[in-house]
């Protein structure tokens, strides 16, 4: 791998996607594929073992990117990346266990996962791409669509109030909270890189164009015009209070790190318990392999 | 293999069926659960939160029922054998899991202690009414296991045998307790570990490159990876090809769902589990299992005092079908008497195996309690007379 990096006629981050799989099914514009790229990028940074690393994903347009990196992948059922991944996570401790998916999948049909996880402190990355609607099924209001936002299910514009994902998360217990646009692929690289160094429940927000369905139908232009507006629109606040970062339709969009704030995450609370009760009775949670496989 | 010896709990016990459930599930190897609290299953995983930290393992106490039925399947994944406990509402919000476990083939154990239905029904009391959503509940073809203990006893046997069930064939099996059974106390002995039978998991000794983790040759059931392990593998709930990429197409469709139904049904034979009595020269023939069984065994027994020609049949495996079975007996009964907590499930089933070669009776019963006996010696006598 080290040669490819090196490498100037390679794309850097080809190694780690499953390029038998390309061309991949997101639209032209969509910022999905951006968004994998600072993933990507995100890996290479922080060294991290990719043997180690497992990817979860529910449904959705985001919810393909499971299929499409060369790690072990899980395209899992629609909302439930989150409680698949804490299996997967307390059975084998040792993996660095990351969500991606959408905002419709995470904090609609997975929005009570997404608090309990963040409440228990469940080691994993969660990178919500968050396109303001649902996407795949043709651009229906999602709880994130901003008031005022046109809709295939809102025709006449939404009027239901939106979701504020990093206050969400941050109130529910979440250790590492950040927002970033698919403009700022740098610093959503870094922001990936620094969760790998978080123990316990990291929220990434990435906002991110549907040229196809969102954009078109509030005439924001296509996937280079919203570049631009992400550019114009977004102020960087790192450490900005999360009740003030919510979004409207053509508002600011208040980007950075919100939150990196430490308490224990869930199996430490877990085996320090289990020796505070049972002393030398408690054997630890690894499953031993020859139990399983012989 | 043998069973690991720190899961089992050697010895004579007097302990209801949930409890035993527990014991034969650690024994069997689980050492992942997740779960969410529901009369009459919970007792099931209070007993395996407070046993598996003592085993290595563990347990979480989910949101929901969703998030139990997909928490255990990412425990599987991640190398645990893995199961679940629940009853009627808790069993109708796993269905899609159900779905994406035989989709999936991923090997685990949901448990129903069943209890009077629809909607939140009788919560404390027994039906046999989820035996046909057991089967069918989820969305798509597929096929499953379900096993009906009728004993403690066998609450730990059979939950072993579902477990090993669930990882010969990767599928998941459905182990359909009843609310008393769950909470009869009787007595059950648990073996030493060297004389309790575990299946591995099928997983692959292939290398990386050469594995695929679909792929099968020829015996139906694809090797499994783990995650972390480097395969660097793909797990989709979509229609996917042997490489585990999904794959849009109707021959892909087709190729993968008649394997999933395949597996199991060219098993069947060696999955089909049942207790006969007195079959041979019998007129009439009572089918039935879980705790129905133990009761229809008074009117068989009243039924014999009075010189009636009458056989047993106990489905221990309800899923798949024992239809070969059925259509045996069929050949040379006059009639089966099947009574359930139910109005009317497994019977269907009887017909139709019977093909019309003997006529099948139902005993119903709404469920809330079970059949007084007499119900069950009646519909022998009417059947004898047919």
């Amino acid at each position: 791998m080290l040669n490819v990096l090196n490498d100037e006629t390679v794309n850097p981050v080809e190694p780690f996607l499953r390029s038998d799989r390309m061309p991949h099914i997101w639209c032209p514009g969509c910022g999905i594929g951006t968004t994998v790229n600072s993933f990507a990028r995100a890996l290479i940074d922080s060294k991290i073992d990719l043997e180690s690393l497992a990817l979860v994903s529910g449904i959705g347009c985001t919810g393909r990117v499971a299929g499409y990196v060369k790690l072990d992948s899980f395209h899992t059922t629609h909302g439930r990346a989150i409680p698949f991944a804490t299996g997967l996570k307390l059975a084998n401790p040792k993996l660095n266990v990351v969500v991606y998916s959408g905002d419709g999948d995470l904090s609609a049909i997975g929005g009570n996962h997404l608090i309990h996880a963040a409440r228990r402190n469940i080691d994993l990355k969660v990178i919500c791409v968050n396109n303001l609607i649902y996407a795949m099924t043709g651009g229906q209001t999602a709880p994130t669509t901003p008031g005022h936002a046109t809709t295939s299910t809102n025709p006449y514009g939404t009027f239901e109030p939106a979701f504020n994902l990093p206050h969400l998360v941050e109130a529910a217990g979440a250790v590492y909270v950040a927002r970033w646009t698919t403009f700022h692929v740098r610093q959503l690289a870094r922001s990936i890189s620094e969760v790998f160094q978080k123990k316990g429940f990291s929220f990434i927000e990435v906002i991110s164009p549907c040229p196809t369905l969102y954009q078109r139908r509030n005439k924001m232009g296509d996937g280079l015009d919203t570049m631009k507006y992400y550019k114009e629109k977004s102020k960087v606040k790192n450490g900005a209070p999360t009740s003030e970062v919510g979004l409207t339709l053509n508002g600011e969009i208040a980007v950075g790190k919100f939150v990196d704030r430490d308490r224990p995450d869930y199996q430490s609370m877990m085996r320090a318990q289990y020796v505070e009760s049972l002393g030398d009775r408690y054997l630890g949670d690894e499953v031993e392999t020859e139990c399983v496989c012989g | 293999m043998k069973a690991d010896p720190h899961g089992v709990l050697t010895g004579t016990h007097f302990i209801d069926g949930d409890h035993a459930c527990c014991e034969g599930a650690l024994a069997a190897g689980a050492r992942f659960a997740a779960g969410y609290p529901i009369t009459p299953s919970t007792e099931i995983v209070e007993r395996f939160a407070a046993r598996v930290p003592t085993v290595g393992g563990c347990f979480i106490q989910m949101e929901d029922e969703l998030a139990a039925s997909i928490a255990l399947q990412g425990g599987v994944w991640g190398g645990a054998k893995a199961f679940t406990v629940t009853s009627g509402p808790g069993f109708s919000l796993m269905m899609e899991h159900i779905g994406y476990a035989a989709m999936t083939e991923t090997p685990c154990v949901f448990v129903d202690v069943q209890r009077g239905g629809p909607s939140t029904g009788l919560p404390t009391l027994p039906a046999q009414a989820d035996m046909m959503q057991a089967r069918w509940g989820s969305h798509g073809d597929y096929e499953i296991i379900a096993l009906c203990p009728n004993s403690p006893q066998e609450c730990f046997d059979l939950t072993i045998k579902a477990f090993n069930l669930a990882e010969e064939f990767r599928v998941p099996v459905m182990f359909m307790m009843d609310e008393v059974v769950g909470h009869m106390t009787e007595k059950v002995v648990i073996p030493p570990a060297d004389e309790i039978e575990v299946v591995p998991r099928k997983h692959t000794h292939k290398s990386i490159e050469d594995y695929l983790p679909y792929g099968t040759n020829g015996d139906l059931v694809p090797e499994m990876a783990h995650a972390g392990e480097g395969y660097k593998f793909h797990v989709t709930g979509l229609t996917h090809d042997e490489r585990g990429y999904p794959n849009m197409t109707p021959q892909t469709q087709d190729k993968l769902v008649r394997r999933l139904q395949n597996k199991i049904r060219n098993a069947a034979d060696r999955i089909c589990l049942f207790e006969e009595e007195r079959l041979d020269d019998a007129d009439v023939v009572v089918v039935s299992y879980g705790i129905t069984s133990r009761v229809a065994q008074r009117g068989i027994d009243a039924a014999r005092d009075r010189g009636l020609k009458v056989g047993k049949l106990r489905l221990i495996t309800a899923w798949p079908f024992p239809e070969k079975k059925i259509a045996e007996v069929a050949a040379h009964v006059k009639a089966f008497v099947v009574p359930e907590l139910n109005l009317g499930q497994m019977v269907n089933e009887v017909k139709r195996a019977a093909d019309g070669k003997a006529r099948a009776y139902a005993v119903s019963h709404a469920g809330g309690g079970v059949h007084n006996p007499d119900e069950i010696l009646n519909a022998i006598v009417e059947a004898s007379r047919c």
